[in-house]
């Protein structure tokens, strides 16, 4: 069985920022936290490790190097991290994983949930949820070295509800004694008790919150809508449901949505009252208050709109990264959304 | 990294299940940032104070999934 383990600059003893630029580098045997793993009772082989700036800037070979030692040790399992709250090293350990995923090498790993080492693993690690800081590697450690351990021994590891790893978004097939009636039943009698649980989770995406404003006074604010809002006469003919486009509509004259000029298009809700008042779906009088009493610094003039009619998280995520593309490169600083 | 977003909605479990962040509650579901059973100057008056709601949670560290009621 053999076991290899990948630390950052700093926790592989190489120095702390100013080695960050470290060339991946291989130690036999534990370092750093690999002692805590050994003494949890995992053995540590081989540790492999890289500056985490040259990691980030140097991906392609940095990867190549190490992924090149850990296949000649002939791992078993590989251990990334902890690496905590760290971005570059949670990345990195994140990118380790899923290209180790690839050859069928288990890997456990050990972040925060919001970590973007989560995601870049694309659910090839069994993740160890931390704390943001090193003050959880007590905790992170046992766990880490008790699935690590099964891993390499190949003996079965349980689902990430039983084990307390992060789900990897993986369904695997099970047979059940009780029938899916019976357990629907459970259930929501579950439910109604307040304990809310599921067979199977919705897929979401797990991005972290962005930072907030500094100073709202002088931010640009863009208005986007999932309520179908467009001009009179739907002049570019937006689709009243299963919409696969956003448009955009220039603002920068105008006070209001006033009813005469603009509508809702949805099919998904009553849009009677909206229609009335279109600032009811898109606030725009209410924003230029603000802006008037120097609340918020500018409102973007243009709005952006779709409807959000039996439309799959799919699309919507295209058109969320599409619609957060076009606004960064103008400039706004936060999104006031609406939806129906 | 990412651009902050506030998401008025009146149904915001649907927003946390898909991953928002910031989330205020709207006032319903076919109208979240207006009642019209009031009168027109309170209608903006209201539109006003969750927009300024809007504004405030933007500007705050908040937990994952985080909604805000409009008077909190």
């Amino acid at each position: 069985m053999t076991v290899v383990h990948y630390l950052n600059q700093f926790f592989a003893g190489l120095g702390g920022e100013e080695a960050a630029d470290h060339e991946p580098i291989r130690l036999e045997g534990p370092r750093g936290p690999g002692n805590a793993l050994v003494a949890a009772g995992l053995q540590i082989d081989l540790t492999v490790a890289c500056g985490d700036d040259r990691f980030a800037l140097d991906e392609a070979d940095s990867l190549a190097t190490l992924l090149a030692w850990i296949e000649e040790a002939g791992a078993d399992v590989v251990v990334c991290g902890p690496s905590f709250g760290s971005g570059r090293y949670g990345y990195a350990c994140g990118v380790l994983a899923r290209e180790l995923g690839r050859t069928g090498t288990p890997v456990v790993a050990a972040m925060t949930p919001d970590s973007p080492g989560v995601l870049a693993s694309e659910g090839a690690a069994y993740i160890v949820p931390t704390t943001a800081n090193v003050a959880g590697m007590r905790d992170a450690v046992p766990a880490v070295a008790s699935i690590a351990s099964r891993l390499a021994a190949g003996t079965p590891v349980d689902s990430a509800e039983e084990e307390g790893y992060l789900p990897r978004g993986l369904r695997v097939n099970a047979r059940s004694e009780a029938l899916g009636a019976e357990r629907a039943v459970g259930l929501i009698l579950a439910k109604l008790a307040g304990d809310v649980r599921t067979e199977i989770a919705p897929p979401t995406d797990r991005v972290a919150p962005p930072d907030p404003l500094a100073d709202p006074a002088s931010a640009v604010f863009a208005l986007v809508t999932e309520a179908g809002c467009v001009p009179q006469g739907n002049p570019d003919r937006l689709p009243t449901r299963h919409a696969n486009v956003w448009l955009r509509y220039p603002i920068g004259d105008r006070a209001e949505l006033a009813p005469e000029d603009y509508l809702s298009v949805h099919a998904g809700f009553d849009t009677t009252e909206a229609n009335r008042d279109p600032d009811r779906l898109v606030p725009l009088d209410a924003a230029r208050a603000l802006v008037q009493a120097g609340r918020i610094g500018r409102i973007h003039d243009e709005f952006f709109t779709t409807t959000g009619v039996d439309t799959p998280v799919a699309v919507s995520t295209r058109m969320g990264q599409e619609i957060g593309a076009e606004i960064r490169n103008a400039g706004v600083d936060a999104v006031i959304l609406t939806g129906t | 990294m990412g651009i902050p977003t506030v998401f008025i909605t009146a149904l915001p479990t649907i927003a946390q299940m898909v991953g928002a962040n910031r989330i205020v509650r709207g006032v319903a579901i076919t109208h979240p940032t207006g009642d019209p059973s009031l009168a027109a100057g309170d209608e903006l008056a209201l539109r006003v104070r969750i927009l300024d709601r809007a504004v405030d949670m933007l500007a705050s560290e908040i937990a994952p999934r985080t909604v805000w009621e409009i008077d909190g």
